[in-house]
């Protein structure tokens, strides 16, 4: 049916086209081997340093399960679930944030920006604090809260069709809505209980245990592969819904399912260790401008992602002076706090806007 | 295959207002067909509503005598293409990936790119003169360059039918014809079905086999531009008092605008601009 035959394609037109794709590919290509040797250092790191400092040789000798029991001990049952739980949740929230920010089209439409952390937030604080739940509960209860905030600002927005602004402005409001529900359930509280509320609401990875992370990893198993399926739409949809139509992509029934998988992954990682403020947010946007060939850029993203939450869970432990161990939160917040003000600085002289 | 695109009595409109009610239109397959009409008009729903983003309210549009509604937006997009007036681009991106992304259609859920798609891309960008440009930034390009992107993006795409909504706007005269050439020789070669939204009569009238002319969401007049192009029809569809000469060049009908300070001189006492002969170049 295509109405070009391949007699008359002009086969010298071909390699300036093919090299510049394999360029692309390459580019990325080196990115992510670059980060992944970034990540497998900082791993080492945090694996290796603490009170009980291991040698490299002593490190590799315990991860292959020939180490001596109280290293068994430190670096299998304390590091290693504290690590991997950091690096699963650095892609979730940079996954989502990539999602949710390629899909509105807008650099603030990130979980944290809009409140669906914060709504896990909400129902997680409500539960430990009005209804004494456990730890189980509790993450059930920040995945549900996260997914009704989401449900409730989409429908919010919802006029025929939801715009990318409209969908942000929303969100910005439920946000401040759910931050007012929090400090509520905060001042009402007991101080002891209040305080453990306030550790989960900064997010912190410490106290990893296997079952979040199985939850996580199984979680990202499942969803990995349906937005590798799903990149060629997100493609098309990054070009605005009338060219994504006409290139037979259903603008608004891909935007919901794409919001849907970008949700259930924020929510995932929010239940398990909280809300790691602007992970979400800076990951995937990082990661665009240092690959910059205008693609996706899924992979650097969640790579960008595990290695500042990485980095931060280590530099709230070790780096910082005195002998205050912080939660990752922190360190991940004063990394994104400066970024928002640059980005909104410089989207306002550029006259894009938000 | 050709395929016959058609609206049966289309009522198109948001939120339940209707912009155009109860439309009929054939589009002619192999045709350049140049939709003119008033800001306002329903030019760019009428678009939406044939490239299938517009569902009707009432009616139908059909694609080889078939609802276009109830086929998959994959299927109508391998045959119908449509660049809206201000497409949009992530930051950053390269003129080769965005023309490769009009291969979408014609690509499954598993096969991703093949020596097919590499070869019409090519194709898509040779006919455009844009090769050259393959490895810049669609941000750093003009005007003129940027739009001969697009239209390289939607002829990677490869579509029978290819509607574009106002592919000239914002180009300045030399563009303007660039543009509609490209599009003249890819019709005249191809036999690629082009309609699109022109707002310059006078180019339209040039470049249209087939003219539809629309006010307040109906059509006005249908035909060859000699036969649409009256001062009658001008005056009912824009409010205008004109005057219809020959176009030197190609003897298509020109336009004249009046306008309320300049009708003074009667047209009978000016005839040598239009009674001269086509000019050959």
């Amino acid at each position: 049916m295509t109405a070009l035959q391949k007699a008359d394609t002009a086969p010298r037109s071909v390699p300036p086209l093919a090299r510049a794709r394999a360029g692309r590919r390459r580019r990325e290509r080196r990115i992510v081997l670059v980060l992944v040797g970034a990540l497998v250092i900082v791993a080492a790191f945090s694996l290796a340093v603490g009170a009980y400092s291991l040698s490299v040789p002593d490190l590799l000798r315990t991860l292959t399960g020939q180490g001596s029991q109280s290293e068994n001990f430190i670096v299998l049952s304390l590091r290693l679930p504290r690590l991997t739980l950091a690096v699963l949740v650095g892609v979730a929230f940079a996954l989502s944030g990539a999602l949710f920010q390629t899909v509105l089209r807008n650099p603030l439409a990130s979980p944290d920006i809009i409140g669906v952390t914060g709504g896990a937030s909400a129902a997680a604080v409500f539960g430990l604090l009005i209804l004494g739940f456990g730890s189980v509960a509790t993450s059930l209860a920040a995945f549900a809260g996260a997914i009704i905030v989401a449900c409730a600002i989409y429908l919010l927005a919802w006029r025929g069709g939801v715009v990318g602004y409209r969908f942000v402005l929303i969100g910005v409001g439920v946000a401040f809505m759910v931050q007012g529900l929090l400090g509520y359930l905060l001042s009402r509280a007991d101080l002891n209980d209040a305080q453990g509320a306030l550790l989960w609401l900064v997010g912190s990875v410490s106290g990893a245990r296997w079952q979040d992370i199985a939850v996580v990893a199984v979680v990202l198993l499942v969803l990995l592969p349906v937005i590798r399926l799903l990149s060629g739409r997100l493609r098309a949809l990054q070009l605005g819904d009338d060219l994504a139509s006409s290139l037979g992509v259903g603008a608004e029934r891909t935007r919901l399912l794409l919001l849907v998988i970008a949700v259930a992954v924020a929510a995932t990682a929010t239940a398990a260790v909280g809300p790691l403020a602007f992970v979400a947010f800076v990951a995937a946007p990082i990661a665009r401008r240092v690959v910059g060939t205008g693609g996706l850029a899924l992979v650097p993203a969640a790579l960008v992602g595990s290695l500042i939450t990485a980095v931060a869970d280590f530099t709230a432990q070790h780096l910082l002076p005195g002998q205050l161990e912080l939660p990752a939160g922190i360190i991940t917040g004063a990394i994104g706090a400066p970024y928002l003000l640059w980005l909104l600085a410089t989207s306002n002289k550029t006259g894009k806007g938000a | 295959m050709t395929h016959q695109l058609r609206a049966e009595g289309i009522t198109l409109g948001y939120d339940h207002t209707p912009i155009i009610d109860g439309l009929d239109l054939e589009v002619i397959p192999g045709a350049i067909t140049v939709i003119v009409g008033a800001n306002a008009s329903g030019k760019s729903t009428l678009l939406k509503g044939l490239a299938r983003l517009l569902k009707p309210e009432a009616g139908q549009v059909t694609l080889g005598g078939r609802n276009i509604a109830a086929l998959s937006g994959k299927k109508v997009a391998t045959v119908v293409g449509l660049l809206p007036q201000q497409p949009i681009a992530p930051d950053g991106i390269t003129v080769a990936d965005l023309v490769g992304r009009g291969r979408y259609p014609h690509q499954g859920w598993f096969r991703q790119w093949s020596s097919t798609d590499d070869e019409i891309v090519a194709a898509a960008m040779a006919a455009t003169n844009t090769q050259q440009l393959a490895a810049r930034r669609l941000e750093d390009l003009s005007g003129g360059q940027r739009q001969r992107v697009w239209i390289a993006m939607a002829l990677a795409q490869d579509p029978e039918i290819l509607l574009l909504d106002e592919p000239t706007t914002f180009l300045d005269v030399t563009h303007q014809i660039e543009v509609l050439d490209l599009l003249l020789e890819r019709n005249r070669e191809r036999g690629t079905t082009v309609v699109m939204v022109l707002h310059d009569l006078n180019l339209a009238a040039r470049y249209a086999d087939h003219l539809v002319v629309m006010r307040a969401g109906s059509i006005v007049a249908n035909g060859a531009p000699a036969e649409t192009l009256t001062a009658d029809i001008v005056r009912h569809a824009f409010d205008l008092e004109a005057a219809i000469v020959p176009d030197p060049v190609c003897g298509a009908p020109m336009i004249i605008p009046i306008g309320r300070f300049h009708g003074r001189v009667s047209t009978a006492e000016t005839p040598e601009v239009w009674q001269s002969k086509p000019v050959r170049i």
